[in-house]
């Protein structure tokens, strides 16, 4: 008689089925890093693996470095997980969705007061965020301004735009990758933004367009856009060079209208032709949208744009990004109706508020200049009264040991002196949070001021026994402290240029 | 004695949605309206009126993933609030999108040393990893004419006339010179030798597509090489090529793996893909890889200091989420090799299901070929009566999309049908479309054509005195409202 035996294989048997994934082999085999990994593993090691490895990435919302978006409300999260797999470029198939693009660019059109009659539609734009916002306008402005040229026979080949040294990455970029000269007017200390009169000095006939920041990435501080305009009115009716304004708006965008609605800073100036918001900044909605609105329909020439025909429909289309999701686009519009006027308003003001707290107790430490405005983006700029002992780039770094995510960094050309700590004030940064913010950073300097305290008792010892010719030289505490800070803080930082 | 009354009304958030006000006011359609809205109706509003969108499962236009497991939904879900370009906070979201690099680059045979790291980055999509590649192009040919003191005004890019609309943009927005070889009845894709001979010495480089949107098919990237490879022999010019393989990089390794098309030939000098294609994640990811570090100039590259941290980066776009660069490193892990090689194998056995139901029809002619991008283009044997615009409306009705387009210069006398095949498209749906298809024909086959000359329709035939069979009056009436069901539509392909 033959016994069988069954075969309990239980190397060949998959054990995810039958234990835990901590039991498997998925938890000891090494994780594929640079090659894609023969076989297939079930999907719910897969999932762990991959959890698992990013529980070690920051907590977004306790990243106070980054203006966009780390909370919606759970029903918009629903909106969004049912529509992440539409791909928003095919218009005819989602016509719904197209639609609300339409419509969240003429609400943001008419937030911003363009000149469009009541049965006009506006023109403008859904991106993926303010970058390619602005690369579409520069585009447009570059565009018109060599048709211009060539018209007057002129030569077109050495294109430039004015910008202050305060500009975010993107407008590098742009200029980089489209072959326009950026000039930039230098900044100088107390003076963080684009000074408009030395900006219109730096135009010239080859100018395509001043851009002016509306919520400065340094210290959220709003540009003088109108008395941009007016300066730069009078230049062209001298020059006749008609050089258009950009207004870069990728903060400041739904922070204005609410909060400033007397604030002249959009189209309601002549010379503004585009505007660029972040619909991922203060418009409430996670990364991935922004919005480029222009003023009417010659500011957009049309050789720009691309007319896609889609199973009949002819659907015009300015973008860089062709295939993209749709979630964010909803998210936007679920958004501007959920919350209405009076929901941003009163979120921008809570916002504003909470800043005010931070504000007031790093203030009350006695141990900080505040270098922001209470007037702009709501977010607290402040930079160290004494910077003998320690720097901005030290409390940073200890605050991460807290959670939080704080970032230090200089300032550009030309105040390269000034280093700051910058803490953005985003819809979900409460009260609390905010004071215990301030707990936190009163703790790091106790600790700091501690340390740096014994650095000179043990500098001190150290001076005493050296000195190899027999000669001690007494160095006087203040110096032998400059010293050894000096040299293990260069060997943690480099330079720091801008930040993001 | 004063009876009180509790205050009942005006609670809104007792009030169940459709109960309440809100879905009897009007939509806000241009202005952001004053008031806010409880999130319930705000959810329900906009959730209701999507509805009338599409089914994207049942989009056959589109090569983009319409499916994911609910493991990555999860881990989607769980990182739709991380900034992808903040580097210093989320530094293993960083690591995993270095790790897709150097996985695609390998999976293209990039000729990488055991410790080197390849060069490539994460995208929206194929456009913005087109547009990268290109300005590497244009960048490196600027810079090598200014080094020989020549001209380098003039930029022009060579591709044939089926490439997708990204590369006109491409061309229009960076002043390059579009030299499009043109197609013929009967050969859809770039012609290498024609490509070959418009090559000048402004040319930055020539574009060979791997998965032609328009038939599938793959062009001939390896004859291109070696024909390229003589030209700058004798020219000295250095052309060298770009593989846009938006659809064919994820599938050519794994049905074709001893097809030469990607680094193993040496002028191949970048090559984008599309993740949301066959890489099998939703839309909102690409990638650009290059073939090493000179073939992306210095110049382009950003470093940015975020936190102490030097981050180089080459990308159009800067803020954006880190969903699907997560989703597609978990496709990577969970199929491998393997699973990606059953998926495709699945795709194309079920194309070529597709494919014979349509042919044992009798109807139609197959332009696509077996090998390929798994899509079945096909077009009518015979368009004398009906053509294949209708026959895509009437399929709208069933609830498929499937698009109908012309080629482009020079075969637009040509109509196609198309119907791609995603990893989500099983058997069962292949056999259910040929069977809708079927019904299609019959019910085309009953109608008139719109294509001949209009008929005198006689008037409210209910009133004319003269005797009509019954048979004649149901006739025209019949014809009388037809004829307004159908109208002609236009060209073009996404």
């Amino acid at each position: 008689m033959v016994v069988s035996v069954a075969s309990t294989g239980s190397d060949t048997a998959d054990p995810v089925q039958h234990s835990t994934f901590f039991a498997s082999r998925y938890v000891r085999d090494p994780l594929p890093r640079f090659r894609m990994p023969e076989r297939s593993i079930p999907r719910e090691a897969a999932y762990q693996i991959i959890n698992d490895e990013l529980m070690l990435d920051g907590n977004p919302r306790l990243n106070l470095a980054s203006f966009v978006t780390t909370w919606m409300e759970p029903e918009c999260d629903k909106l969004i997980m049912d529509s992440v797999n539409k791909n928003y470029v095919d218009m005819d198939e989602y016509p719904v969705t197209t639609e609300l693009q339409n419509r969240c660019v003429n609400m943001i059109a008419h937030l911003f007061n363009a000149p469009i009659k009541e049965d006009e539609t506006a023109i403008g734009v859904g991106t993926v965020g303010s970058s390619e916002a602005i690369m579409l306008a520069g585009l447009a402005f570059k565009r018109k301004w060599q048709n211009k040229r060539k018209e007057q026979g002129k030569p077109c080949d050495k294109p430039n735009i004015v910008t202050g040294a305060n500009v975010q990455v993107c407008w590098e970029k742009f200029a980089r990758y489209f072959e326009v000269e950026l000039k930039e007017v230098k900044l100088s200390e107390g003076y963080y933004v684009m000074d408009p009169v030395k900006a219109v000095e730096l135009v010239d006939e080859n100018t395509i367009c001043v851009a002016a920041i509306l919520g400065s990435t340094l210290t959220g501080e709003f540009e003088d856009v109108k008395l941009l305009n007016n300066l730069l009115t009078e230049k062209n009716k001298e020059t006749g060079w008609d050089v258009p304004i950009h207004v870069d708006a990728a903060s400041g965008g739904f922070i204005a209208p609410f909060l400033y609605p007397e604030l002249e800073w959009d189209f309601r100036l002549p010379l503004v032709k585009s505007i660029n918001v972040s619909g991922h900044k203060y418009g409430l909605v996670y990364p991935g949208v922004g919005w480029v609105i222009w003023r009417c329909k010659e500011d957009l020439p049309e050789e720009l744009i691309f007319h896609i025909n889609y199973l009949g429909t002819d659907q015009p289309t300015f973008t860089l990004n062709f295939s993209k999701g749709s979630s964010q686009i909803i998210a936007q519009y679920y958004q501007l109706i959920r919350l209405g006027f009076e929901g941003y308003k009163n979120i921008m003001e809570n916002c504003m508020e909470n800043t005010a707290i931070l504000r007031q107790g790093i203030e009350a430490t006695g141990r900080f200049e505040i270098l922001s405005k209470e007037a702009g983006v709501p977010l607290v700029a402040f930079s160290l009264k004494d910077r003998d002992r320690y720097t901005v780039f030290d409390i940073s770094e200890n605050l991460r040991r807290f959670g939080w995510i704080v970032p230090a960094y200089t300032m550009p050309a030309n105040a390269e002196h000034v280093a700051v700590l910058r803490v953005v004030i985003r819809e979900d940064l409460s009260r609390s949070l905010a004071e215990r913010l301030v707990v936190d950073i009163v703790k790091i300097l106790h600790e700091l001021d501690a340390h740096a305290a014994q650095v000179v008792k043990v500098s001190s010892a150290i001076a005493k026994q050296s000195g190899d010719d027999g000669i001690v030289t007494k160095k006087s505490v203040l110096e032998t402290e400059r010293e050894i800070f000096a040299y293990w803080r260069d060997q943690v930082k480099k330079k720091k240029t801008g930040p993001c | 004695m004063v009876l009180s009354k509790a205050v009942s009304e005006s609670d809104m958030s007792v009030h169940s949605t459709f109960a309440s006000r809100y879905v009897r006011s009007s939509l806000p359609r241009y202005r952001m309206p004053d008031n806010s809205i409880p999130k319930e109706a705000a959810y329900q509003i906009i959730n209701d009126e999507l509805m009338l969108d599409g089914n994207p499962r049942l989009n056959l236009a589109s090569f983009v993933t319409t499916w994911m497991e609910p493991e990555c939904d999860k881990l989607i879900m769980a990182a739709i609030n991380k900034n992808y370009v903040d580097m210093d906070e989320y530094p293993v979201t960083t690591e995993l999108q270095n790790r897709c690099v150097n996985m695609i680059a390998h999976l293209f045979h990039a000729p990488l040393g055991e410790s080197e790291t390849a060069v490539g980055v994460g995208t929206v999509g194929s456009s913005e990893a087109i547009m990268l590649a290109g300005l590497a192009f244009k960048r490196r040919w600027q810079n090598k004419r200014k080094a020989e003191g020549k001209p380098f005004d003039k930029p022009n890019i060579i591709t044939g006339a089926n490439v997708q609309v990204c590369w006109e943009k491409f061309a229009r927005y960076f002043e390059v010179e579009l030299k499009e070889v043109k197609l013929r009845d009967g050969y859809y894709v770039m012609d290498p030798v024609q490509a070959v001979e418009m090559v000048d010495e402004n040319t930055i480089c020539v574009a060979a597509i791997l998965g032609s949107t328009l038939n599938g098919e793959f062009e001939d990237v390896k004859l291109l090489n070696d024909l390229l490879e003589k030209k700058n022999k004798e020219t000295g010019w250095e052309t060298p090529i770009h593989v846009d393989a938006a659809s064919g990089g994820f599938i050519a390794p794994f049905l074709y793996p001893e097809l030469e098309w990607d680094f193993r030939l040496p002028w191949v000098k970048s090559i984008n893909v599309s993740g949301h294609k066959y890489g099998l994640v939703y839309a909102g990811i690409g990638w650009c890889i290059w073939r090493n570090k000179e073939d992306l100039p210095e110049e382009l590259i950003f470093h940015i200091n975020y936190l102490g941290a030097d981050q180089p980066t080459f990308t159009l776009n800067f803020s954006k989420g880190s969903s699907q660069v997560i989703a597609q490193y978990y496709q990577l892990i969970r199929h491998g090799f393997e699973g990606y090689r059953n998926i495709m194998e699945n795709c194309h056995e079920n194309a070529m299901v597709l494919k014979e139901g349509l042919v044992r029809t009798g109807r139609f002619d197959i332009v696509s070929k077996d090998e390929g991008v798994p899509l079945v283009a096909f077009s009518l044997k015979d368009r004398s009566r009906h053509d294949e615009f209708e026959i895509s409306d009437m399929l709208r009705r069933f609830g498929w999309i499937v698009p109908a387009y012309t080629m482009p210069a020079d075969a637009q006398h040509v109509t196609v049908l198309r119907v791609v095949i995603r990893e989500e498209f099983s058997r069962t749906l292949a056999e259910r479309l040929v069977l809708d298809i079927e019904k299609v024909m019959y019910q085309l086959d009953a109608l008139p054509s719109k294509l001949m000359p209009p008929v005198l329709l006689p008037p409210a035939p209910l009133l004319v005195a003269a005797k009509k069979s019954e048979l004649e009056t149901q006739r025209s009436v019949t014809e009388a409202w037809k004829k307004f069901v159908l109208a002609k539509r236009t060209n073009g392909v996404c």
